[in-house]
C-alpha cells in the first residue's frame, strides 16, 4: 500500500450530504475485474451530461479543482454500497484525503485500505475548510498525518483524530495480510477450539 | 467496554466468541465462519491472492454465487454484455482455481447471495458472516454477526479467514405491539430509518427486539436486518429463537442430528442478558406504523402513504431546504403533494430485501384477479431459483403472468441496474428494493421504496396507492 505522510494540495468543496457510493461511482462502471482506471468514472452522473460531455459547473470540472487531492463534503459521506471501487475511483482521480463531519463505516475502512486518509471533523470546522477550499487553486491545505493536523492556507492548524492502528499502517504503508499471516499460529489454535465442532463445511451438502 | 462478568448483548457474545487476539489499541483479529463471494467485488481480491501466491485458507468456509450481473431473462442465451460475461467467467475461473464451492448460473439453487445463504443453511445463528456486499447484514436475522466488507477485506478473509475489526457500539431498536393490516416488515424498517436517519446507526450494530419483531417470520426479520445498512449500521441482528431453529432445521448445509442439537444448545445462549448495556435505544409503537414508502432519494425520506411530501418551507435550515428542493426536482414531485394517486411507469418486486417466497405470496394476494395497468412495466424477480420453483409450485407465477407481470430468473436485476433491467430516464418505479439513490435503478430513474404488497397495489392501479384500499376488511 502507498504510504501517506504529508500532503499539500488543492481541496475540492462538494457541499452535499449523504453522498452515497453509487454517486461516487455508479454501478454500471463496476463491471471491471481491475482496480485501476476508474478515475474517469468518478462522480460520473454529476460530472458528465447524457452525451458524456463534462458539466462545467461540477466542482471537479472547474479549472481550479481538476488536480484536487482532497475532497470536503457534508454529513454521511460514502453511505450505501460497500463497493471499494469508490475509493479506487477517488484514488485514481488523485484524491488522497476526504474530509466530512461523518463518514459511513464501510467506506471509511475501505479508504484506509487504499492509502486514502478519511478525516471526520465537526461540521463547523468542515465548513471553515470548505470556505478555504472555495478560494481555489492557490488555497492549498496541508494534511500532516504524523502530527495529526491540517494546516489552513493562512497557517492556522486544526488537529484531527485518527485511529492509531490505521495511522501506523498508513505512515508505514503496511500490507495487512502479511501482518495477519504472522499470527497464523493463533488462528490455528482458534480453529481447533472444541465449541466450534458444530460448524459444517460448505464443501458438499451436510446430509 | 464491558467486563467479562457483566451482562452482555447478543452482539457482545458473538464478538467475544470470535476474537482470535486483541492488539494493544483494542483492534481485534476476528475469526470469520462464513465468507460469501459474488462476481462484482471479488475479482480484484483473487487477483491479489494470485499475485502473492497465496491460497484460499478455508474453501470449506467460503461460498460463491453470481448475482449482480446475471441476466434474469432466458439463461440459455449467451450473456450479451461483454463485461458482465467477463465478470461471471472470471468468478467461475477463480472458484475453480481456488477450490471454492459455487452454485453455477444454471443451477436452480443460484440466486442473490443474501437469499441463498440462509435458504441453504450456509448462514447459521452464532456465526460471523461476511461478504463483499453491504447487505450482508441480512444474515443477522438468523442471530449471526453479518456485515459487508470491501474488496481488500475480501482478500484478507480469503487469505487468513480473519478480519481486523474494532468493536462497534450497541444499539437496540425495540418495536412493541402489533402491526395493522397491510403493514409489513418493510414498513417497520422504513419507519425505523425515517426515525434514525441514514447516518443514525453509523458506528453501531443494531439489535432488533420487541414483540413485533418476535412475531415476524424469518423472511420479515431478514427484511429488517437487510436494511440496517440504510440506517447507517454495518450489521443488524435478531436473537435466535424457536422461529429461527425451526427455519434452520433440515436446510442442506445446516448441522444434522446430534450436531444440530449441540448447536441449538449454544444458540439458545445467544440472547442478550438482562441489564445488558446499549449505547442507544429506539422504541417504536407497531400500531402507529402505516403502509409507507419513500418520496426522495435517500432511504430516510420516508412517509406514510396517506401523508404529504415535505416542503422546503418546513425547515429553517437552508441546507436542508436546498436538499428538499433538489430532491423534489429530481423526483418530479411538488412540495406538499400527496403521493397516493401519482402514476408509476414501473414496478419491481425483487432484491435481497423482498424476494423470498413470503414476499411473493404477499404480492400475489393483491394481484390475484386483477390486471397490471397496461402503461406499467411490472416485473417479479425471485431471489433464488428455489424461490422461483416454490412459487411456481404454488401457482404464484400464473397469478403474476396472467395479470401482466414479467416472471423472471433470479438475480439482483433492477435493484441496481447492472444487468439490462433498468429504468429509463425519469421513469417512476415502485420498488421493493432497498436504495432509492439518484440513478440507482438507471440514470435519472425515480425510485419509491415500499413493501411487496404496496408495489403490487401500484402495479394494478397504475399509481402509488394505499394497499389497504385493495384489501378486504383492512379499512
Ligand atoms: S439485490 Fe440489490 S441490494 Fe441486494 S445484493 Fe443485489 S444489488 Fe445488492
Amino acid at each position: 500500500m502507498e504510504k501517506f505522510t504529508r500532503l499539500t494540495t488543492v481541496a475540492a468543496p462538494l457541499p452535499q450530504e449523504n453522498i452515497d457510493t453509487d454517486q461516487i461511482i455508479p454501478a454500471r462502471f463496476l463491471k471491471t475485474i481491475q482496480r485501476t482506471g476508474l478515475g474517469k468514472h468518478l462522480f460520473a452522473d454529476q460530472r458528465y451530461d447524457e452525451q458524456g460531455n463534462e458539466k462545467p459547473d461540477f466542482v471537479l470540472n472547474k479549472p481550479a479543482y481538476r488536480k484536487a487531492g482532497i475532497l470536503i463534503t457534508l454529513d454521511n459521506l460514502g453511505c450505501g454500497s460497500s463497493r471499494e471501487h469508490a475509493p479506487w475511483a477517488l484514488q485514481d482521480f488523485g484524491i488522497r484525503c476526504v474530509i466530512a463531519p461523518s463518514i459511513a463505516d464501510i467506506f471509511h475502512s475501505n479508504c484506509f485500505k487504499n492509502g486514502l486518509l478519511p478525516i471526520r471533523l465537526p461540521l463547523d470546522i468542515c465548513e471553515t475548510l470548505m470556505d478555504d477550499a472555495r478560494q481555489g487553486e492557490n488555497a492549498r491545505l496541508t494534511v500532516d498525518l504524523e502530527k495529526q493536523q491540517i494546516i489552513r492556507p493562512d497557517g492556522e492548524t486544526i488537529p484531527f483524530d485518527v485511529d492509531p492502528f490505521w495511522r501506523h499502517n498508513l505512515l508505514e504503508g503496511l500490507d495487512n495480510i502479511s501482518q495477519t499471516l504472522l499470527r497464523e499460529g493463533e488462528i490455528e489454535q482458534f480453529e481447533q477450539r472444541a465449541n466450534r465442532a458444530w460448524i459444517p463445511s460448505t464443501e458438499g451438502e451436510n446430509s | 467496554m464491558h467486563k467479562p462478568s457483566s451482562p452482555r448483548t447478543l452482539y457482545d457474545k458473538i464478538w467475544d466468541d470470535h476474537v482470535v487476539l486483541t492488539l494493544e489499541d483494542g483492534t481485534c483479529l476476528l475469526y470469520i465462519d462464513r465468507h460469501l463471494l459474488h462476481e462484482v467485488t471479488s475479482p480484484q481480491a483473487f487477483e491479489g491472492l494470485r499475485a502473492a501466491g497465496r491460497p484460499v485458507r478455508r474453501p470449506g468456509a467460503t461460498f460463491a454465487v453470481a448475482d449482480h450481473n446475471v441476466p434474469t431473462s432466458d439463461r440459455s442465451l449467451p450473456i450479451k454484455d461483454q463485461q458482465s460475461r467477463l465478470q461471471i467467467e472470471t468468478l467461475e475461473r477463480n472458484v475453480e482455481e481456488f477450490g471454492v464451492p459455487y452454485f453455477p448460473l444454471l443451477s436452480r439453487k443460484q440466486g442473490i447471495a443474501h437469499v441463498v445463504g440462509p435458504e441453504q443453511g450456509i448462514s447459521l445463528p452464532g456465526m460471523t458472516i461476511v461478504c463483499g456486499d453491504s447487505h450482508t447484514s441480512t444474515h443477522g436475522a438468523l442471530g449471526s454477526l453479518a456485515f459487508g466488507i470491501g474488496t481488500s477485506e475480501v482478500e484478507h478473509v480469503l487469505a487468513t479467514q480473519t478480519l481486523l475489526q474494532k468493536r462497534a457500539k450497541n444499539m437496540l431498536v425495540r418495536v412493541e405491539g402489533q402491526i395493522g393490516p397491510g403493514v409489513t416488515a418493510k414498513d417497520i424498517m422504513l419507519a425505523i430509518i425515517g426515525r434514525t436517519g441514514t447516518a443514525g446507526g453509523t458506528g453501531y450494530v443494531i439489535e432488533y427486539a420487541g414483540s413485533a419483531v418476535r412475531a415476524l417470520d424469518m423472511a420479515g426479520r431478514m427484511t429488517l436486518c437487510n436494511m440496517s445498512i440504510e440506517a447507517g449500521a454495518r450489521a443488524g441482528m435478531v436473537a435466535p429463537d424457536e422461529t429461527t431453529f425451526a427455519y434452520v432445521k433440515g436446510r442442506p448445509y445446516a448441522p444434522k442430528g446430534e450436531a444440530f442439537e449441540q448447536a441449538v444448545a449454544y444458540w439458545r445462549s445467544l440472547r442478550s442478558d438482562d441489564g445488558a448495556h446499549y449505547d442507544k435505544e429506539v422504541v417504536l409503537d407497531a400500531a402507529e406504523i402505516k403502509p409507507s414508502l419513500t418520496w426522495g432519494t435517500s432511504p430516510e425520506d420516508v412517509m406514510a402513504i396517506d401523508g404529504l411530501v415535505p416542503s422546503p418551507d418546513e425547515t429553517t435550515d437552508p441546507a436542508k431546504a436546498e436538499r428538499i428542493r433538489r430532491t423534489l426536482s429530481y423526483m418530479g414531485l411538488e412540495a406538499g403533494q400527496k403521493l397516493a394517486g401519482t402514476p408509476v411507469d414501473a414496478v419491481f418486486i425483487g432484491s435481497c430485501t423482498n424476494s423470498r417466497i413470503e414476499d411473493l405470496r404477499a404480492a400475489a394476494a393483491i394481484v390475484q384477479n386483477r390486471k397490471v395497468v397496461p402503461s406499467v412495466r411490472a416485473m417479479v424477480v425471485p431471489g433464488s431459483g428455489l424461490v422461483r420453483q416454490q412459487a411456481e409450485a404454488e401457482g404464484l407465477d400464473k397469478i403474476f403472468r396472467d395479470a401482466g407481470f414479467e416472471w423472471r430468473e433470479a438475480g439482483c436485476s433492477m435493484c441496481l441496474g447492472m444487468n439490462p433491467d433498468k429504468l429509463e430516464t425519469q421513469q417512476r418505479c415502485a420498488s421493493t428494493s432497498n436504495r432509492n439513490f439518484e440513478g440507482r435503478q438507471g440514470p435519472q430513474g425515480r425510485t419509491h421504496l415500499c413493501s411487496p404488497s404496496m408495489a403490487a397495489a401500484a402495479a394494478v392501479t397504475g399509481t402509488l396507492c394505499d394497499v389497504r384500499e385493495l384489501m378486504e376488511g383492512a379499512r
